[in-house]
């Protein structure tokens, strides 16, 4: 390609010297406009090599002047965000989970740190609008096996249900049937006065025969009535909300297999203060008391 | 045709003056009263400006040329009166208007216009406006459009002539350019001249002037989004925000760009508007025209020459050098033309200096032009299909916009049912459902309100966070408050019931928000 460029005869412009099927590229000058900004990247990308992190080497880059990192700039933020969350924390710390649940000034703070806190940690058992399942409480209605006071709540989301914990909420449902302490009759009898007890019984005579075994048996966790005891936690066995399931078939279940339910302490896992959170939260979800 | 005989009995040398003039043309009935042509003049009375339009047909070349400068001469007349009116009202309307303000009581801004942008309101005068009002500002841009759009109807592109902010700030970057540099002959001399200690304070000075309005501009921009009082103190003792003085120097910048070296440019190359408006005029909407059937042929008055056989036009180019276009309005209606008016005034002076009637160059309908030409007159149609359509459309809108404000609450209600669970079946059997209600008080004063329900007669209401079922929303806040409502299971019919809230205020004013009762499926 030696010798003088070739010129185009229409424009009188200069050609790059290629050609293809006959078309040839005129070698026009870049547009001022765009030069400059073309040189101007290249004095960018050597300032900005200097001061921030740009070039690869074996086992590491170049860190740069300003000592910047994605992963600093991450904790950063997380750090301002702890920041502004500190005013809220400090109050929560100095407080009773009852005060907090009083204090109006707190309300969303708590709403949205409890709300995002229950998701994370209960939503897998207790679903995540709280509404439970069989075997897991709805914790929207206001029926509290261990109680519904912010300090009860609080206590059962720290130390949990019949888990290892020494502070453990404890307490036995025997299988009536499987260990024999009751045989199928005398289970069906004391199921039917159950079923009494919230007027759903259709067999009269089955409840009298049934009414001495759960005086027996039952009155002492399940009180007279069986009105229950958030005490030991035994429900009320007069209302509409079951926990294992109302039906006759599932109160014989229950009867002859016992239950033993097991919520894991929070103690430990989760800081006072979000345990405190939490508490809020399932207090205000319209059942506490 | 009662003058012929008059005219020859004048006319010293009618033998040049026919040789000039080439083959006569029949001579419309208007040409009967010509002083130009029966008595020749001794001096001519207007200076002929050697000027060229920029967009001269036999001229354009390349679409990459260079821009060529124009120098508009200053105008004098009507027209130009009404723009220095309009230029004085609107920038004074423009850089006032922060400034006004307005009592809203205690802890309330008191600017009269003001766009709060961290506290989401906009206010105007007496109106307070919430995010999801900002239906009302679209419905301002509405009118805003068509009402551009009679205008342009009416009379052709009188906003881009007169109010359009382009041409009032380009009209005070000239005049200031004027004032400093002298008029157009002066300027160009100037601008030809090489650098002296003249010169160079004359353009340093004048871009001064230009940097000094852009920096009134962005800072009147910038008061109607912040208290101007406090932003003035703040911008001065260099503590206001940063994003204030961004928004400042980027308004310099452009006001003194636009104003100072765009100029005809942003209309001609930049502005969508010219290419929509093309479609909103037609052939009876008022337009700047040069009435040719009266001007042609043009052609120069000479001294002592008896103007015979041409017509009003004596080509001086006044209307081109007055022209902040550069274009010259006698090659007819044209995408540049910004239908300003000024070379009405250029040439009713001209006419009057050499005892010519007015109006050579005047606003006229292209079917009254055509009338006139053929000696007759034809009445103006400013009612017509475009413009019943037009007015008739803005007439609804603001029909529409006042039904809105005149109706407009001072209280949001929004009251959203829980999706997980959709109810809850409490111990003694009966169902609730839980909601939480967005309640937006615009007023400014503070209210309580007692919550009922219609629909279930038997429920029962209850508000998280307070013993009584009722909510107390502060002045001008959103309130959110989680509502349980809980009823008998028996007493629902279906799966769903429709059920409104009721909101009585210690008034008795009750407002009712509409919504669903879940409970089992039946």
């Amino acid at each position: 390609m030696a010798g003088t460029p070739e010129k185009d005869a229409i424009s009188g412009v200069e050609t790059t010297g290629h050609e293809w099927d006959g078309i040839k590229e005129l070698n026009n000058p870049l547009p001022r406009w765009w030069a400059i900004i073309f040189y101007l990247t290249i004095v960018w990308a050597a300032i900005y090599a200097i001061f921030m992190p740009a070039v690869p080497l074996f086992g590491g880059f170049t860190q740069g002047v300003l000592d910047w990192s994605s992963r600093g700039a991450l904790s950063a933020s997380m750090q301002e965000a702890v920041a502004e969350q500190k005013p809220y924390l400090d109050k929560i710390q100095s407080l009773s989970p009852a005060q907090i649940a009083g204090d109006r000034e707190l309300a969303g703070f708590v709403q949205a740190g409890g709300k995002s806190a229950f998701l994370v940690n209960c939503s897998p058992c207790h679903g995540q609008g709280a509404q439970g399942s069989p075997g897991y409480p709805n914790l929207n209605d206001d029926a509290w096996i261990w109680g519904g006071t912010p300090e009860d709540i609080n206590h059962t989301i720290t130390y949990g249900i019949r888990n290892a914990h020494e502070e453990s909420r404890q307490n036995v449902m025997a299988a009536y049937g499987r260990d024999g302490l009751l045989s199928p009759a005398e289970i069906d009898a004391v199921t039917e006065y159950v079923l009494s007890l919230s007027g759903r019984s259709g067999d009269p005579e089955a409840v009298e025969k049934g009414k001495p075994l759960f005086e027996n048996n039952c009155v002492s966790c399940h009180r007279e009535g069986g009105a229950g005891d958030t005490e030991l936690g035994a429900p009320n066995l007069t209302d509409a909300i079951w926990l294992y399931g109302g039906s006759k078939a599932k109160i014989i279940e229950t009867l002859t297999y016992g239950r033993a339910g097991m919520m894991p302490a929070w103690e430990g896992r989760l800081s006072d203060d979000t345990i405190k959170l939490l508490t809020v939260y399932v207090h205000a979800l319209g059942g506490g008391q | 045709m009662s003058q012929a005989p008059q005219r020859s009995a004048l006319d010293v040398t009618a033998a040049q003056a026919a040789a000039e003039a080439g083959p006569a043309d029949p001579e419309p009935a208007y040409r009967q009263d010509r002083p130009m042509e029966t008595v020749p003049v001794e001096t001519v009375p207007v200076e002929t400006v050697e000027v060229e339009a920029v967009n001269k047909k036999e001229k354009r070349g390349s679409l990459y040329s260079k821009r060529v400068k124009i120098y508009p001469k200053l105008a004098h007349g009507r027209w130009r009166k009404i723009k220095w009116i309009v230029l004085a009202v609107t920038l004074g309307i423009y850089y006032l208007l922060p400034w006004v303000r307005w009592d809203r009581g205690p802890g309330q801004p008191d600017q009269a216009v003001l766009l709060d942008l961290p506290a989401r309101r906009f206010y105007f005068f007496w109106l307070e406006i919430w995010p999801q009002e900002v239906y009302f500002l679209t419905g301002l841009l509405i009118l805003s459009a068509l009402a551009l759009f009679l205008a342009t109807a009416l009379a052709g592109r009188v906003w881009c002539g007169y109010s359009c902010p382009q041409t009032v700030w380009t009209d005070l970057f000239i005049q200031v350019e004027r004032l400093i540099e002298g008029d157009r002959a002066a300027r160009i001399r100037l601008d030809k001249k090489p650098w002296s200690f003249d010169k160079l304070w004359r353009k340093t000075l004048k871009h001064a002037a230009w940097v000094a309005i852009g920096l009134l501009t962005g800072g009147a921009w910038v008061f109607y989004f912040a208290d101007a009082p406090t932003l003035t103190a703040g911008l001065l003792a260099f503590d206001a925000p940063i994003v204030a003085y961004a928004f400042i120097a980027g308004l310099t910048f452009t006001t003194y760009w636009l104003g100072g070296h765009m100029r005809e440019q942003v209309c001609t190359y930049m502005c969508p508007w010219p290419r929509i408006q093309a479609a909103l005029f037609d052939e009876e909407s008022l337009l700047v025209t040069y009435r040719d059937f009266r001007g042609e042929p043009r052609g120069p008055l000479h001294k002592n020459q008896l103007r015979k056989s041409k017509g009003d036009c004596i080509d001086c180019n006044q209307c081109v050098a007055v022209c902040p276009m550069g274009i010259d309005i006698r090659d007819g209606m044209q995408l540049e033309c910004i239908q300003c008016a000024l070379c009405i005034d250029a040439c009713d002076r001209v006419m009057d200096k050499v005892g010519r009637p007015r109006g050579l160059i005047a606003y006229d309908t292209l079917p009254g032009v055509e009338a006139a030409a053929r000696g007759g007159k034809r009445r103006l149609r400013p009612i017509r299909p475009r413009t019943i359509l037009y007015g008739g459309s803005i007439a609804v809108v603001a029909g529409l916009m006042l039904a809105g404000l005149a109706s407009r609450t001072s209280l949001d209600l929004n009251l959203l049912p829980d999706r997980n669970p959709l109810f809850v079946t409490l111990s003694n059997g009966d169902t609730r459902n839980n909601y939480t209600l967005k309640l937006i008080n615009k007023s400014q004063l503070a209210h309580t309100y007692s919550l009922t329900v219609e629909g279930l007669p038997r429920a029962r209401v209850s508000v998280l966070g307070s013993t009584t079922p009722q909510v107390a929303a502060p002045r001008d806040t959103i309130q959110a408050a989680r509502i349980f409502i809980a009823a008998p299971t028996a007493d629902l019919t279906s799966d769903l019931t429709d059920i409104a809230l009721v909101l009585t205020d210690e008034t008795g004013r009750r407002d009712r928000v509409g919504t669903v009762f879940r409970g089992p499926k039946k």
